[in-house]
C-alpha cells in the first residue's frame, strides 16, 4: 500500500521559542518531497516531528497534526511510528560497537528476525539497495565506522531501509559528503523512491531540483511556498522564494 | 515482519523502566536514613556546653568537643599550607603548559593519589614525619590531610584556567606583557572563584577524615598549645567515642556527628551554588 | 593599571633561545610544584618500603599467605586481612554495581529533568558524608537492624547456604559489605552517570528512527558505546572499597579469623592499620602493618590505574588529547 503524510498546522517549540509556525503540507506517496530553506529555520525540527522524534528533546513541545495515511501519529505508538517512518541523519550514525553487518541487522534483530539464514538475506538486500554491497561484501565483519564517511551514511542508509519503512526521512544526508558520494546517494533516492516515500532535507538548491518531485521552502519556521519542484524553481510566487533560490539572501 | 513480540518489548521496556527507578530510589533511601537519624539524635545531644566546653575524663557525664572542633580548624589550616600550593601552582603548570609528556605523568599521579586509600597517606606522613619528630604532632596531621586535598585542587584549577579563553590570553600577548605575568596577573585573576570553589571542596574533603589522623595527629583531650603535640580533631573524637562503652560518649559522638556532617555539607552545597551561578554567567 | 606596572618587565630583551628570562624561570617553577605530586608517590613507595623492609625480610612471600597474626609472638601472615578486605569489597560491589548503573541509567535516561537533578543531587550528598559518621551510623543502626531482622530471616530462608550460617552478631562480614555499598554507590553512579551522559544523542536517535523502545535504545546503542567507560566506573570503586578504613573498621567486628559464612566478624587490611598502628608493641610489628599498607597501595594503585584508561578513553579529558 502506497503511504503519504499530511502535516495539518504544524508548531513546534523549544522551550519558549518558537521555531515552527503552522506548517500545512501533503508528502504524497512515493514521491520525493524535498524541504529547503536557510540555516536555522526549522528543517530538521520539521522532519523530526514527523516521527515524534522531537518530542524526546527536553523541554520540546508541539502543536497541530501529523497524519500517516490519515491517522494521527500523536494518537499512535511512537515506536511503532519509528518502525514506520525511518529516518536517516546528516552525520552519518552507525553503531561503532557493532560490525557492518550487525550495524544492518539491528533493526530487523529488534524486530524479531533471528534467524540466521533470514538475517543473511536481509541485510545483503539492504546493503545492495544501499549500493553499497559491493564495497563491502567482504568485509561484513569489520566495524561500521571503519568505513568512509560516504559509506557509512550509505551504511545507515540501508540500516534504515533494511527494516522495511513506508517513509523515509533524511535530513541533509550529503552535507558531509563528497560530490562522488553525494551522487551515489542521489541516484539511490530514486530508486528508493519506488518502494518508499522519502522526504529529504537539503542545504543544496541543485539537489532538490535534481532528485525532489515537490519542494518546501522554509523561512524562519513557516513554510513560505510549496509545490512542484520544477514549478517552484521557475516560477516560484512568493518574493522570498524567488530571492532564496535566485541566491539573494539566506 | 514479525510484530507478534511487540507486546513483550513494550512491557519489557516498562519493566525496565520501573527497575531503573527502583534501583535510583533505593540509593537514596540510606541517605535520607543517616540524615533523619544524625537529625534526630544529633539535635538530642547538641547543646551549648558541646562547643565550649572540653570533654570530660572518662565515666563523668556532660563535657564537650571544643578543643576538638577547633582542632579540626587548626588541621585545614595546616593541610591548606600544604596542599593548596602544590595544588594551585601545578594546576597552573598543566593548564598553561601540560600539554605533554610530563602534563600527562602528572595528571596520571595525581590521579593515582586520587585513589590512594587516605589511610596509607597517613602511614606516608608517619614514616617522614612522626617517625624523625618521634611524637605525633598537629603537623603531620596536617601534612596527611594537605597531601590528600592535592589531587582535587590540582584537577580544579587545571579545568578553571583551560576555560579561560585564548583570546583573553593573546589580548595581554598582544600588549608586550610577558607570559608569566598574563598568566598570573590576567589568567588566573579571570578563574579565582572556579579555583576557590576547588579548594572549598577539597577542604570539605579532608575536613571529615578521619584514617590518617589516628597516627598523626592522634588525638587529645585537652587544648592544644603547640603544632609539634598531638591535637584532637572532630573525626577522630567522634571514632573513639563511637567505639566507647558509655552512653554519655554515644551522645556526643552523634552531636559530633551532626555538627561536622553540617559543617561538610553547608561547605558543599554553598560550592555548589557558587558553581552554578558561574557555569550560568560563563555561557 | 596593571598594564603599567608590566610594562617595565617587558623591556626585558628576548634571549636569542626566543624566550623571555622571566617566562623561562616561571615555568620552570610551576613545573617544580607539579612535579612535587611525581616525588610524593615516589617517595611515598620508597618510605614505605624501607620501614616495612624487617618484615618483608623476615617472611618473604609467605607474608600475604599465612594466617597467623600474633604480635605478642611476632609472628605475622596478611591472609585473613586480605581475604576480609577482597570478600568486603566484592560483596559491597555485588550490591551497589546494579543499584548504581540502574539509578544512573534512570536518571540519565529515563528520568524527566526535573526529577532527576534533585536525585542527582541527594547521591552526590552521599559522597561528602565523612567515612566515621557512616561508621557511627553502622554501629547503632545497620548492625542492631541486621541482628534482630535481617540475619534471622536470611538465616531462616537460605540457612543451607554455609555464607549465612552461624550465630547473628549484626557486625560482621555482612554489614561490612552493606556499609561499603552504600559508600560507593555514589562514585559508581556518578561516573557511570558522567560515562552515559557522554554518549551522543545521535547514537540514541539512530536507534529509536528504527523503531527501538526506549530500553532497547539503551541496550543496543547506548550501553555498547559506553561499555569501557562503566567498567571504569566499577573498578573505580571497587578501588575505594579496597581502600575505605573507618566505617568498615567500626561494624566489620574486628577479628583475623576466614569464615566462611557472612554473619561472622572479619578484618581488613585497612581496619588492622587502623586499629593497631597507634598502638604497635615493636618495630616489627610496625612493619608488619606498613607491609600491609603497601600491599594495599600496590592493589589500588594496580586497580585505579586500569580504571583511570578506562574512564578517559570514554569520556575524555585534558589528558585524552594528550595520549593520541
Ligand atoms: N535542542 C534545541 N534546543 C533549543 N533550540 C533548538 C534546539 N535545536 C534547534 N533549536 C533551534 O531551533 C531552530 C531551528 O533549528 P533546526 O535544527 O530545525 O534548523 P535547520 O533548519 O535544520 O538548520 P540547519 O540547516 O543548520 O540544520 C534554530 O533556531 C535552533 O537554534
Ligand atoms: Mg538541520
Amino acid at each position: 500500500m502506497l503511504t503519504g503524510l499530511a502535516v495539518e498546522k504544524l508548531g513546534a517549540c523549544f522551550g519558549q521559542k518558537q521555531v515552527l509556525n503552522g506548517i500545512s503540507m501533503t508528502i504524497g506517496p512515493n514521491l520525493v518531497t524535498a524541504i529547503i530553506g536557510p540555516s536555522g529555520c526549522g528543517k530538521s525540527t520539521l522532519i523530526r516531528c514527523l516521527n515524534r522524534l522531537h518530542e524526546t528533546v527536553p523541554g520540546a513541545r508541539q502543536s497541530g497534526r501529523v497524519l500517516l495515511d490519515g491517522q494521527d501519529i500523536s494518537q499512535m505508538d511512537p515506536v511503532q511510528v519509528r518502525r514506520t517512518i525511518g529516518m536517516v541523519f546528516q552525520k552519518p550514525n552507525p553503531f561503532p560497537s557493532m560490525s557492518i553487518y550487525d550495524n544492518v541487522a539491528a533493526g530487523l534483530r529488534l524486530n524479531g528476525v533471528r534467524k540466521r539464514h533470514r538475517l543473511d538475506e536481509y541485510v545483503e538486500k539492504s546493503l545492495r539497495m544501499g549500493a553499497l554491497w559491493e564495497e563491502v561484501a567482504d568485509r561484513l565483519d569489520k566495524p561500521g565506522i571503519s568505513l568512509s564517511g560516504g559509506q557509512q551514511q550509505r551504511l545507515c542508509i540501508a540500516r534504515a531501509i533494511a527494516i522495511e519503512p513506508k517513509v523515509l526521512l533524511m535530513d541533509e544526508p550529503c552535507s558531509a559528503l563528497d560530490p562522488v558520494s553525494t551522487g551515489k546517494i542521489e541516484e539511490l533516492i530514486q530508486e528508493l523512491k519506488k518502494a518508499l516515500t522519502i522526504v529529504i532535507v537539503t542545504h543544496n538548491m541543485q539537489q532538490a531540483a535534481r532528485v525532489s518531485d515537490y519542494t518546501g521552502f522554509l523561512l524562519l519556521g513557516e513554510l513560505i511556498e510549496f509545490d512542484e519542484t520544477p514549478k517552484l524553481f521557475t516560477n516560484p510566487r512568493d518574493k522570498r522564494t524567488e530571492d532564496y533560490i535566485t541566491g539573494r539572501f539566506g | 515482519m514479525t510484530f507478534d513480540r511487540y507486546r513483550r518489548r513494550k512491557r519489557v521496556n516498562v519493566l525496565v523502566s520501573a527497575l531503573a527507578f527502583l534501583c535510583a530510589a533505593i540509593t537514596i533511601i540510606p541517605l535520607l536514613m543517616i540524615l533523619g537519624h544524625l537529625l534526630a539524635q544529633g539535635a538530642k545531644a547538641v547543646n551549648l556546653d558541646f562547643f565550649t566546653q572540653l570533654p570530660k575524663p572518662v565515666g563523668e557525664v556532660g563535657g564537650g568537643m571544643a578543643n576538638a572542633i577547633v582542632g579540626t580548624l587548626i588541621l585545614i589550616g595546616l593541610a591548606c599550607l600544604v596542599g593548596l600550593p602544590i595544588g594551585i601552582i601545578g594546576g597552573i603548570y598543566l593548564a598553561e603548559f601540560g600539554n605533554n609528556k610530563t602534563g600527562w605523568l602528572v595528571r596520571f599521579m595525581s590521579d593515582v593519589l586520587n585513589g590512594t586509600p587516605s589511610i596509607v597517606i597517613g602511614i606516608f606522613a608517619y614514616t617522614v614525619v612522626v617517625l624523625p619528630m618521634k611524637r605525633f604532632s598537629a603537623l603531620a596531621g596536617g601534612f596527611a590531610l594537605g597531601i590528600i586535598m592535592i589531587p582535587t585542587v590540582i584537577r580544579a584549577t587545571e579545568e578553571l584556567v583551560k576555560l579561560v579563553p585564548t583570546s583573553v590570553r593573546e589580548a595581554g600577548l598582544a600588549l608586550g606583557i610577558p607570559q608569566w605575568r598574563v598568566i598570573l596577573r590576567i589568567v588566573v585573576p579571570s578563574a579565582k572563584a572556579g579555583i576557590v570553589t576547588g579548594v572549598l571542596l577539597a577542604v570539605a574533603r579532608i575536613g571529615g577524615e578521619t584514617a590518617p589522623l589516628l597516627f598523626t595527629a592522634f588525638g587529645n583531650q585537652f587544648w592544644q598549645r603547640r603544632l609539634d603535640q598531638p591535637i584532637a580533631s572532630l573525626p577522630v573524637q567522634i571514632f573513639t567515642y563511637a567505639i566507647s562503652p558509655f552512653e554519655d560518649w554515644h551522645r556526643q559522638a552523634w552531636a559530633g556527628a551532626l555538627v561536622l556532617v553540617a559543617m561538610i555539607l553547608i561547605t558543599s552545597v554553598l560550592t555548589r551554588v557558587v558553581t552554578k551561578g558561574q557555569d550560568r554567567s560563563m555561557r | 593599571m596593571s598594564s603599567s606596572e608590566a610594562f617595565p618587565a617587558s623591556g626585558v630583551p628576548p634571549r636569542a633561545g626566543g624566550t623571555n628570562v622571566a617566562d623561562r624561570l616561571f615555568k620552570g617553577t610551576t613545573l617544580l610544584f607539579a612535579l612535587s605530586v611525581v616525588a610524593i608517590m615516589v617517595l611515598m613507595a620508597g618510605a614505605m618500603l624501607r620501614t616495612a623492609l624487617p618484615a618483608i625480610r623476615a617472611f618473604g612471600w609467605h607474608f600475604p599467605f599465612t594466617s597467623t597474626w600474633d604480635p605478642v609472638a611476632e609472628r605475622f601472615g596478611a591472609l585473613p586481612f586480605i581475604y576480609g578486605t577482597l570478600v568486603s569489597s566484592l560483596l559491597a560491589l555485588s550490591i551497589a554495581v546494579p543499584l548504581s548503573l540502574g539509578g544512573a541509567i534512570f536518571l540519565v535516561e529515563l528520568a524527566p529533568h526535573w526529577l532527576a537533578q534533585p536525585i542527582a543531587f541527594l547521591i552526590d550528598l552521599l559522597a561528602s558524608i565523612p567515612s566515621v559518621v557512616y561508621g557511627l551510623w553502622g554501629i547503632f543502626v545497620l548492625a542492631p537492624w541486621l541482628r534482630t531482622t535481617v540475619q534471622p530471616a536470611l538465616g531462616a530462608l537460605l540457612g543451607v547456604l554455609p555464607l549465612f550460617q552461624g550465630p547473628a552478631y549484626g557486625v560482621g562480614m555482612l554489614a561490612a559489605g552493606m556499609i561499603l555499598a552504600i559508600m560507593v554507590i555514589p562514585f559508581i553512579s556518578g561516573v557511570s552517570r558522567e560515562v552515559l551522559m557522554a554518549v551522543p544523542n545521535s547514537q540514541r536517535e539512530a536507534a529509536l528512527a528504527l523503531g527501538a523502545t526506549k530500553w532497547e535504545a539503551i541496550r543496543t546503542a547506548v550501553l555498547p558505546y559506553s561499555r569501557s567507560g562503566i567498567i571504569g566506573a566499577i573498578i573505580l570503586g571497587l578501588g575505594r572499597a579496597l581502600g575505605e578504613t573507618m566505617a568498615v573498621t567500626m561494624v566489620i567486628g574486628n577479628r583475623p579469623e576466614i569464615a566462611l559464612s557472612l554473619f561472622a566478624p572479619g578484618y581488613t587490611m585497612a581496619s588492622v592499620i587502623a586499629n593497631e598502628f597507634a598502638e604497635a608493641t615493636s618495630d616489627f610489628h610496625l612493619a608488619a602493618l606498613i607491609e600491609i599498607g603497601l600491599l594495599l597501595f600496590g592493589v589500588t594503585i594496580l586497580v585505579n590505574g586500569l580504571a583511570r584508561l578506562l574512564v578517559w578513553s570514554v569520556a575524555g579529558n585534558g589528558a585524552a588529547t594528550v595520549r593520541e
